[in-house]
């Protein structure tokens, strides 16, 4: 099976997308699902090699442009929501 | 490990601030006051919010302040803020505040450690709500020796 890169992002790449890339990580491992999960920050987010983006509101903007999809998550500490929101993503991309 | 960064000196329970630059600067306060930052980094963390919106506020009632390293960092520092009155931070999915969470860094590895304990405590709702309610410190220590 492939290994999908997901680029969590948030202002620092330090913060706040590394409390959501545990949650991340947590969820993923709950399905077992292998990936590469990263942080980055809002200035070289976009230009990074990614399959997938989970990040907030605030920072979805940043990829209005990119092709790549881009799940935006409220509660980063919420595993059910990464799980509702991202899942059902991450398991079509690796169908394809 | 919570316990060990999030000391007495570093917790301020039911402060009464004005707005969210109130709370993040009370927070930043508790940081510069135990040597982990310079007083530039508390200005910094206000930028932020002001440059990069409320991106912070991670969860329904909580914010992560925080700069860059390279803002004025001496060592790996967290604070921990309850706020009297929440304050909103203009968090769409996540006003208005209540706990306040600062931290410095002083790179990209140092202080994940402490943020994945952080993490995997307030994941407990619970917990979450032990700190808002908390009205003595140590209550709120009690809390982060059982977690340990």
């Amino acid at each position: 099976m492939k290994e999908l890169r997901i680029m969590t992002v948030c202002g620092f790449g330090l913060g706040t997308s590394l409390v959501l890339k545990m949650t991340v990580d947590d969820v993923l491992q709950k399905n077992n699902i292998r990936a590469n999960t990263f942080c980055s920050d809002a200035d070289t987010a976009v230009g990074q090699r990614y399959d997938l983006v989970i990040t907030s509101r605030e920072m979805e903007k940043l990829f209005a442009n990119v092709t790549q999809p881009v799940v935006v998550v409220d509660n980063f500490l919420s595993a059910e929501e990464v799980q509702e929101k991202a899942i059902p993503v991450i398991l079509d991309m690796l169908e394809k | 490990m919570l316990e060990q960064f999030l000391t007495a000196e570093m917790i301020q329970l039911k402060v009464e601030v004005e707005d969210w630059e109130g709370a993040v600067r009370a927070g930043g306060q508790l940081l510069l006051e135990g040597h982990k930052c310079t007083p530039g980094y508390i200005d910094a963390m206000v930028r932020t919010v002001n440059e990069m919106g409320p991106y912070m506020v991670l969860a329904p009632g909580l914010a992560l302040a925080h700069a860059r390293p390279e803002d004025g960092v001496h060592q790996v520092g967290l604070s921990l803020v309850t706020l009297k009155t929440p304050v909103n931070f203009g968090s769409a999915a996540n006003d208005p505040v209540e706990l306040v969470i600062s931290f410095c860094a002083v790179d990209h590895e140092r202080h994940v450690d402490v943020l994945k304990a952080l993490a995997f405590f307030l994941r407990e709702e619970d917990n979450q709500r032990l700190l808002r309610e908390a009205e003595t410190i140590e209550e709120v220590l009690g809390a982060f020796r059982i977690q340990a």
